[in-house]
């Protein structure tokens, strides 16, 4: 083991994680603001709204993100003379811009699904309670439905968030150097594949121990009600005995 | 059949090893099937090109039964040292940084490097210069480069990652050009298309064979065409180290095609110019 050569490629690969957070951060984000409007559109009951929101999921879900990159970023180079009619271009012209909206449409299909299904098993009893209790399709919406979606999608929707952090090193393969580019490119330069990887690889496992710490505190924070309550002093137990 | 395929090939190996001829050993070579005229996946997915044909007649000589195989650009030196394949043919020019890890034959291409652009870009104005040997006069080298990056200043050069046309970026443009790499030279053809990036970098057969097509006939070469130091001595057949039988019957092949013509022949079928290396 050559600690000397580790050290010095995981700093190097190091500066490559401000971009990967940064596609991470925005593609989570944007990704969840579509992905709410798609699970309203989904839960929405009428079929106009609800027809779109499953074909894009469909659509997203189905195909492979590398593919999704690839026709999004050479796909659309190849129209550049209508993308710049339309004054689209600056945008598709920059790799950061397509892989952060593949990224974010391809979250935004797996996120709706997540919240569609959080939403879906809220109890029918606990609709009808608040409802019983005077609360507007609205008020239930914001004080009952949300904050129990909210606790049933956490745990499938860490694993989502993980994955786009492990997602964008796709953004490789569109010449930007994130943390996966720069282990190629040291690679190639050195031949040694294994340790970089390694060190790569500890790069995403630390930023997702993190993302799980995160999201382990958020539930913890979110459901008091399932805690166990605190004990009894021993000492109080025993003498009672 | 992979695995009776390498059976045969540690048999024939430990036949050779004995002082025994093998009739018919097996040789996988990896090629990377998008480089063309080098190596190019053709319109039914097979694969083609100048090192498939001399694959073959290199094969044919050495009296060994041939298996091309295909293999991405940045990972083909350590499939090759995992032992995935026993030969690379991948317009893979011989370096002093690649020696450090594999071995390589005699050189089979020598060819020139430089810029491609399209033809009304500024880049066309840099000096036309048939073939500049960056590694002959130092000072010479540094006079050119230098008079190049006024034009250069703030462009945006697409090559292929891993290569010796990045080494030669980093080592002489870094600071001068936005350098973006790409996984194959396919994916900066597009890019250069698209008006993403103002030109690319590679080697001239390469790029004749892109500006050939009918979309690109606004782009064509500029700017001196060079040899020489990062660009190494030529492409060569590369091999696992300590394997020298085998680089015996490589080199002794490329000699034989070399000395009857066919060399010459594959080179003007598929790179329209006498590339065969002197010497």
């Amino acid at each position: 083991m050559d600690f000397a050569f580790l050290g010095s490629t995981w700093l190097t690969l190091l500066s490559g994680l401000p971009l990967t957070l940064k596609l991470a951060s925005g593609a989570v984000s944007c990704g969840f603001v579509l992905a709410l409007a798609v699970a309203a559109m989904r839960v929405s009951g009428s079929r106009l709204l609800s027809g779109p929101a499953q074909a894009f999921v469909f659509a997203f879900r189905g195909t492979p993100l590398l593919v999704q990159v690839f026709l999004i970023y050479y796909g659309l180079g190849q129209f550049r003379p209508f993308l710049q009619e339309w004054g689209l271009w600056p945008f598709f012209r920059d790799a950061y811009w397509c892989a952060l909206l593949a990224l974010s449409l391809n979250t935004a299909a797996y996120s709706g699904e997540i919240i569609r299904g959080a939403i879906g098993s809220v109890p029918a009893g606990q609709i009808e309670a608040a409802r019983a209790c005077g609360m507007g399709r609205l008020t239930a919406a914001r004080r009952i439905i949300g904050p129990i979606a909210l606790r049933q999608a956490l745990p499938a929707y860490s694993n989502e968030i993980i994955s786009m952090v492990k997602a964008t090193s796709l953004a490789s393969i569109i010449t930007l150097m994130e943390v996966t580019f720069i282990a190629q490119k040291l690679i190639s330069q050195t031949f040694r594949a294994v340790e970089i990887f390694v060190c790569a690889g500890s790069i995403y496992l630390l930023v997702n121990v993190a993302i799980t710490r995160a999201v382990w505190a958020l539930e913890w924070w979110l459901s008091p009600h399932l805690r166990a309550r605190p004990r009894e002093p021993a000492a109080l137990e025993a003498a009672h005995a | 059949m992979k695995g009776l395929a390498g059976f045969a090939f540690v048999i024939a190996g430990l036949a050779a090893a004995g002082g025994a001829s093998a009739q018919t050993r097996t040789v996988r070579i990896a090629t990377e099937g998008a480089y063309a005229p080098y190596n190019f996946t053709a319109a039914g997915g097979k694969l083609d090109g100048f090192e498939i044909d001399l694959a073959n007649e290199l094969c044919a000589r050495m009296k060994a039964k041939c298996e091309i195989v295909q293999q991405d650009w940045d990972g083909i030196i350590p499939a090759l040292q995992a032992g995935k394949y026993d030969a690379i043919m991948a317009g893979m020019n011989i370096t002093a940084k690649r020696r450090e890890v594999i071995e390589f034959s005699a050189p089979y291409v020598r060819e020139t490097n430089g810029f491609g652009a399209a033809k009304d870009s500024p880049l066309a104005k840099l000096p036309d210069i048939a073939r500049f040997d960056l590694g002959a006069d130092e000072a010479a080298t540094k006079k050119l480069v230098e008079s190049m990056k006024p034009t250069l200043k703030g462009k945006t050069v697409g090559v292929q990652g891993s290569t010796i046309h990045a080494n030669f970026m980093d080592k002489y443009f870094k600071d001068t050009l936005d350098i973006r790499e790409y996984k194959t030279t396919e994916q900066h053809d597009l890019d250069l298309l698209a008006g993403r990036i103002d030109a690319i970098f590679a080697s001239n057969a390469a790029e004749r064979a892109t500006f050939e097509k009918p979309d690109f006939k606004d782009y064509g070469l500029v700017g001196p065409k060079f040899v020489g130091d990062v660009f190494g001595v030529g492409v060569g057949v590369g091999m696992r180290k300590n394997e020298p039988e085998l680089k015996k019957s490589f080199d002794d092949a490329i000699a034989a095609v070399k000395a009857d013509g066919t060399l010459k022949t594959l080179s003007m079928k598929w790179f329209k110019a006498d590339n065969v290396p002197q010497g």
